[in-house]
């Protein structure tokens, strides 16, 4: 049965559901435990943001605390998926990305491929993306692209409590290595989620909003944003399709694709900085596979070509909006009209 | 004091999801004599479209909804009074009406909610509804392959203004538990008899769509003093001829992009298949154990191409009315000829022409 619970709460369940059904199922990362026996170890279980608390107390031999060091406690993972258990790593934010990548794309990603296919690496990396928290440069980053360029590694971005408990336990079960990209920004929203586990296939778009004007793709929390210009826009008269790809790698290009050619014209709403971004690669692949079908200019929406910026009113621009989604809505309708 | 002359037609609740309601079409005007029962208005509940029947007889005194209005359950849609009460009283309850909207003060009954009971080892979630003073057997509604209890949206409601009406989920369905055993017709017809004891439930009309259809009648033939009557809508195992291609590709559909076309095919309307109707049986068919469950149930439904349930045998002997109805469109099961009343509707009949359905069963339990 469904029931209301944040995007927090949907992937707590989905960890203890599947640490309960299948007992190679552990979890690591820092302050998961909260440092077990030292002082105030009770504030601190669950991570930084508490997403993993309580599963400690549910599964003392399997959820543990590793020191400040990506490139070790990561690659450990790695190491124990290929040796048999289905880690659940969680490395805090998608920034740190940089000193454990060799662990994530020259190892755990190439791993099914160099040993033709008798080796697995059912490992899942939990991250952190998005700006929107007021964390600084180093805090704020969108590096979904990095990942979704490597192939062996399979990347999920959530964008509701929904997805986000189908798309983990999908990530938990598959025998491929996982980057589930939580957007920090939407831990806090709730929906409705049902009790029972349930999976969520990798590659599959979710049609969020259905129109025949124009097509709108976005990820993690710029489906909402997304959401919110349609309806501004169906006030003008302009019907918005919005897609959710839910899995950046693999891409469900064939429901893109099926909705250009509907509406013929395509705006991609993505947070990271624009070149080689997810939504140049979106917008790259239909000007390829759907030019025919276009009846005005591809639009990107994404942050500028600047870190994130820490002033609050700069953070605050830097972050697509539904007026600039409605406006590159509006430049790819009037195209020639 | 409120003048009782002024009645209200208000936002239905059709399902346990629906928040509120888009309105597509009036059918009446202001000045119209509308009779209880009239189509007054088509309204988009997200998931499918249903047209509301008048609650109430009189004149149409003022339209408060405008079409593209989406409204919250429970608020008024329309005001029909005599045409004596001056126009004055009437601007008075649409300003009130308005400003109760707005402030979300709506009058909202009390909401059932799902139960589970358990019934075989196996949990069985029922939605129940009842009136103040119940009266007569009850109702039990049981719903099709790939169902369910939430299918009886349109049904369930009106039928419980006079009787309690249950409706349940059979096992490897909705919210009940996803093993099926071995899957026969004879597992769940027992389910369905235990659902009985487990709520003690003497006797009960059933009501059954498709391959609820044949469970009924199964359970009429194995339990004869517990069932009142039975309603079959679209039953399976009428005739040998079955949309195989269908069954076999909902049981093994596991995209949007599978499913869709495949979901046109129950209604006369393919139109009717919204993107809510498609997602809530994505979201249904990605349960752990679902794809299982409906594997195993197939073969009760079919053999090979064709339909391996022989529902005229069931009945053979079986002592209490039973009134068979049809979508003339459907294109699952085909309509036998000479077998039963005929709805304008494809297999989903009880979804698709509701209020036809909600007619037969009225003047049949």
């Amino acid at each position: 049965m469904a029931r209301s619970i944040t995007y927090r709460e949907a992937i707590n369940e989905a960890i203890a559901q599947e640490m309960a059904r299948d007992e190679r199922v552990i979890v690591m990362g820092e302050d998961n435990v909260g440092g077990t026996g030292a002082p105030g170890e009770m504030d601190a279980w669950g991570g930084v943001l508490g997403v993993t608390k309580g599963l400690w107390g549910k599964f003392p031999d399997r959820v543990m605390d590793t020191p400040i060091s990506e490139s070790a406690f990561v690659g450990a993972a790695i190491g124990a998926a290929t040796g048999g258990l289905r880690p659940v790593v969680e490395l805090m934010f998608i920034d740190f990305l940089g000193v454990c990548f060799d662990q994530i794309f020259n190892q755990a990603a190439k791993f099914r491929y160099m040993f033709g296919g008798k080796a697995v690496t059912p490992v899942v990396v939990r991250t952190m993306w998005g700006a929107g928290l007021r964390a600084a440069a180093q805090h704020s980053q969108s590096l979904l692209p990095w990942v979704t360029h490597v192939p062996g590694l399979k990347v999920a971005a959530p964008s509701n409590p929904y997805d986000a408990k189908g798309l983990l336990i999908q990530a938990i079960r598959d025998d491929d290595p996982v980057i589930f990209a939580e957007h920090k920004m939407l831990y806090d929203v709730a929906g409705e989620v049902p009790e029972e586990s349930y999976t969520i296939p990798f590659g599959e778009a979710n049609v969020v909003r259905e129109g025949g004007d124009v097509t709108i793709v976005a990820i993690g929390r710029m489906v909402n944003t997304a959401l919110e210009a349609a309806t501004e826009l169906a006030s003008s008269g302009v019907e918005a399709e919005v897609i959710d790809p839910r899995t950046t790698s693999p891409l469900d290009l064939d429901t893109i694709i099926e909705s250009v050619e509907n509406t013929g014209r395509l705006v991609v709403v993505d947070e990271s900085n624009p070149r080689c971004s997810l939504a140049s690669d979106i917008a790259g692949l239909i000007a390829q596979e759907a030019f025919g079908a276009l009846r005005g200019p591809i639009q990107m929406v994404t942050g500028p070509h600047t870190p994130v910026p820490f002033a609050d009113s700069l953070e605050d621009l830097f972050i697509p909006d539904a007026a600039r989604i409605t406006g590159a809505v509006k430049t790819a309708v009037d195209w020639k009209k | 004091m409120p003048d009782e002359r002024i009645q209200r037609v208000s936002m239905p609740k059709w399902g346990l999801s629906m928040t509120t309601g888009k309105i597509i079409e009036w059918f009446v005007s202001e000045g119209d004599t509308l009779a209880k029962g009239d189509d007054v208005v088509e309204i988009d509940t997200d998931k499918i479209a249903g047209t509301l029947e008048s609650p109430v007889s009189g004149l149409v005194r003022r339209l408060v909804a405008e079409v593209g209005d989406e409204l919250p359950i429970g608020a008024v849609l329309a005001v029909v009074a005599p045409a004596e009460v001056p126009d004055a009283d009437i601007d008075t309850v649409v300003e009130e009406a308005k400003a109760a909207a707005a402030a979300g003060e709506l009058d909202v009954p009390d909401e059932p909610v799902p139960q589970l009971v358990e019934v075989d080892g196996r949990q069985i979630s029922y939605l129940t509804m009842t009136p103040d003073e119940p009266s007569g057997d009850p109702v039990v509604l049981v719903h099709g392959f790939g169902g369910d209890k939430n299918s009886w949206l349109f049904v369930q409601q009106p039928l419980a203004e006079e009787r309690t009406v249950h409706a349940l989920d059979l096992p490897g369905h909705g919210a009940s538990a996803k093993d099926v055993g071995d899957g026969t017709l004879t597992m769940l017809a027992e389910t369905v008899v235990g659902f009985f004891d487990a709520l003690g439930i003497e006797r009960a009309h059933l009501v059954g769509h498709s391959l609820g259809g044949a469970v009924s009648a199964a359970v009429a033939k194995a339990a004869p003093g517990r069932v009142a009557s039975l309603t079959l809508l679209a039953p399976a195992g009428y005739t040998p001829d079955a949309d195989a291609e269908y069954l076999r590709g909902f049981a093994a559909a596991s995209s949007r992009r599978e499913l869709k076309p495949l979901l046109g095919r129950l209604f006369a309307d393919p139109a009717l298949v919204t993107r809510q109707l498609v997602d809530d049986l994505l979201r249904y068919k990605r349960l752990d154990g679902v794809d299982k469950a409906l594997s195993v149930l197939l073969p009760t439904l079919l053999d090979g191409d064709r339909q391996a349930i022989d529902t005229p045998a069931l009945l053979d002997g079986v002592d209490v009315p039973v009134t068979v109805v049809w979508g003339a469109a459907d294109a699952v099961l085909p309509p036998p000829d000479g077998v039963g009343e005929r709805v304008q509707a494809g297999h989903m009949l009880h979804m698709e022409a509701a209020n036809d359905v909600v007619r037969v069963l009225r003047s049949s339990l």
